[in-house]
């Protein structure tokens, strides 16, 4: 299953810290994740968890006192001659330079992300026509009436009407569902094989959101590109992924395809997660699972397991002590749990 | 678990024909150039111990509702009516800012944002303890008693009151707000999207808590929430509202498993479920457009420009909010003939 060439990126061990006065926040504490081309992969878990931190590592776009320390991310290159695609040189973009000439070639063009606040991510001092357009022009080789014409037609594609007069509304000018479309043209006005959705519902309302998923379900079939979708929602993970990575305090603890995480969930922290969300088509007046505790402090990480003060199954003097590994339980089913540490057996 | 209150409690509160018109101004005088009609002729009833839901969309006036039952707004018009602990009722609406006082010990609200709700100046003991010391002009260590106690029961270690909120992480930061809220002994709590902030394994702990609460101090809530799933596990009723106006109200198992309002069942539809097997067995209504705008709303059913069921009489006649029998309100003219799907349940 696991062949090469399907494969778009591969984040191996990454560590993405942030060095402030009152400590180091290891935000991104040794991440490991598979993407595979044209797939979806949801990256659930809390607020603090690393998800958003390892979606801007992966863009080389984070903010300071944060860098990568150390890791690897490898990104395969699609070149396409003669309209074929084929597959392209391997780059670390952990290695790249924020700043440099290399990650800005790929940044916006192969690999885009829309983000959480449709209100905030565009500027509010240019149309959204010209926002879209600024992209297009950094990374083809059109004229500015080509490169409108595009936007206008990307506009369309997005589900905005009338876009020959829309694009040159300002953001103001259009409604939250609306800007998150205008975002999601942006991204893909380059024809990226990976687009990053940070919390891309979270902002809206159910409906809109249920239209945006559609929208970003029917791009991705139509342009094949690869999702990465972070989310605290399981809901919208459930709807939407082919793979789904669980996180806790930085660290992946438990990935598989999403029928086994809704299903077969291995770690205690995915099962207590599954089991406090409240689903529609239960009685009414019922009491939720909820997990112990509070996600802890930043700057202070329990030692060992880092979920062991707040979990069900936890084992004294073994759990506080010993970090877990990331072991195979099955199939593309890898879980990194004290419980399963030395167990070999499948399902 | 099911402690629903009996179908004849006595009703707690009677919101009737309220309205909250806010004036659009513009130009150099400042002239009013029209209408938001952010809530526009909604009336409801929360009987005593229950928990009524008010669900919508952002912009639909389930806020706007809520701040006007406390009178943090003045309402255009309409009536509320509160009904005391001896049995009299009296109309909120109606009363002066010094008549009020009485009731604002009795109607206490917890806010949605447990990040900007609590003032960062003052420590745990001062927010909790200032309703206290205001109202019941407690000092000292009988203060201090009080909101060790109020503390314990939300489930907070009163050590730690004299700390300031930014030590706090979400959920402790929305008990503190909780236990400000219970401080005077409330009958009626707004509670105006309290767990919408909060994280999935935290939110479960705020929503159990509120259950319990309910439970020991015989409190009715009036749940103000956008997420269904929520809705559907704390509440005895629901009330659904579009663009200002209710468009249905019933027990919320009704609600759920036979809609009788288009709005609540393509709601309902665009609720994720968190099981990627029913991915494709569901009926998914996907609204188009947006909410209308509640300052040049639709003619006839504001709802009618993305109803997939509108028919010629929905653009030309509103319809009212009335009864199907049980109790079921509904506010649409084909209410009758429409088969809705609603959630299955398990």
């Amino acid at each position: 299953m696991t062949n090469d060439s399907d494969t778009l990126l591969r984040i191996s061990c990454l560590q993405t810290y942030f060095f402030m006065d009152q400590g180091t926040v290891k935000a991104v504490d040794g991440v490991d994740l598979i993407l595979k081309r044209g797939r979806t992969l949801g990256i659930v878990g809390e607020s603090g968890c690393g998800k958003s931190i390892t979606a801007r590592s992966i863009l080389q776009i984070v903010d300071p006192p944060g860098r990568i320390v150390s890791g690897s991310i490898l990104y395969r290159r699609a070149v396409s001659s003669n309209g074929t695609s084929q597959l392209g040189e391997e780059v670390d973009l952990a290695k790249m330079h924020p700043m440099g000439r290399e990650i800005r070639q790929i940044r916006g063009k192969e690999i885009s992300m829309i983000f959480q606040e449709p209100m905030t991510s565009f500027s509010s001092l240019y149309t959204i026509g010209n926002q879209i357009m600024e992209n297009i022009l950094l990374h083809q080789e059109v004229t500015k009436q080509q490169a409108r014409e595009r936007a206008i037609e990307l506009l369309h594609q997005v589900g905005i009407s009338r876009p020959k007069e829309r694009i040159d509304e300002y953001p103001h000018q259009f409604s939250g569902g609306m800007r998150q479309r205008a975002m999601i043209a942006m991204a893909i006005a380059c024809d990226p094989s990976l687009l990053i959705a940070d919390e891309p519902t979270t902002a809206l309302d159910v409906t809109t959101q249920a239209q945006i998923l559609k929208l970003m379900r029917n791009m991705q079939e139509r342009l094949g590109m690869a999702l990465m979708l972070i989310t605290h929602d399981l809901g919208v993970v459930a709807e939407m992924a082919d793979d789904v990575a669980v996180m806790y305090l930085g660290r992946v603890v438990e990935t598989a395809d999403v029928d086994s995480i809704f299903h077969n969930p291995k770690h205690p922290y995915t099962q207590a997660l599954l089991r406090s969300i409240p689903k529609v088509g239960r009685r009414a007046r019922q009491r939720l699972d909820s997990i112990v505790g509070m996600v802890p402090d930043p700057f202070t990480r329990p030692s060992g397991c880092y979920f062991h003060p707040r979990c069900s199954a936890y084992m004294p003097n073994i759990c506080n002590r010993i970090t877990p590994t990331t072991v195979q339980v099955g199939e593309g089913h890898t879980v990194s749990c004290l419980l399963y540490n030395g167990a070999t057996n499948h399902e | 678990m099911n402690n629903s209150p009996h179908p004849l409690s006595p009703k707690l509160l009677e919101v009737k024909h309220l309205k909250m018109h806010f004036p659009i101004r513009s130009g150099f005088l400042r002239r009013i150039k029209g209408y938001v009609r952010a809530v526009d002729d909604v009336s409801f009833a929360v009987r005593e111990g229950e928990t009524l839901s008010l669900v919508g969309e952002s912009g639909c006036g389930k806020t706007t509702t809520g701040r006007c039952i406390l009178r943090a707004y003045e309402p255009t018009s309409g009536d509320i009516y509160y009904q005391k602990a001896d049995g009299t009722t009296v109309n909120l609406a109606a009363l002066d800012r010094r008549e009020l006082n009485p009731y604002r010990k009795e109607i206490r609200m917890i806010f949605q944002d447990p990040f900007s709700s609590l003032n960062p100046r003052m420590n745990v003991l001062d927010i909790v303890g200032e309703p206290l010391l205001v109202n019941a002009g407690l000092k000292g260590a009988k203060l201090e008693d009080r909101v060790a106690e109020l503390l314990l029961k939300v489930g907070l270690r009163p050590e730690y009151m004299r700390r300031y909120p930014h030590a706090f992480s979400g959920g402790e930061r929305q008990r503190i707000g909780i236990a400000r809220a219970l401080s005077l002994n409330p009958r009626l709590v707004v509670c105006d999207e309290a767990v919408s902030a909060l994280d999935v394994s935290v939110r479960a702990q705020i929503l159990n808590l509120l259950q319990d609460l309910q439970r020991d101090f015989n409190l009715t809530y009036l749940f103000i929430a956008h997420d269904l799933s929520v809705v559907e596990y704390i509440s005895d009723r629901v009330a659904v509202m579009y663009v200002g106006k209710l468009v249905e109200l019933a027990e919320t198992e009704k609600l759920y498993l036979r809609p009788r309002h288009p709005y609540t069942e393509a709601l309902l539809s665009a609720v994720p479920n968190p099981d990627p097997r029913l991915r494709n067995r569901r009926k998914e209504i996907v609204l188009e457009g947006d909410v209308a705008d509640p300052s040049r709303p639709p003619s006839g059913c504001y709802f009618h420009p993305r109803c997939q069921y509108a028919q010629a009489r929905c653009s030309q006649e509103e319809p009212e909010l009335r009864d199907l029998g049980d109790e079921h309100f509904v506010a649409c003219h084909f209410a009758e003939q429409l088969s809705l799907a609603g959630v299955p349940y398990e």
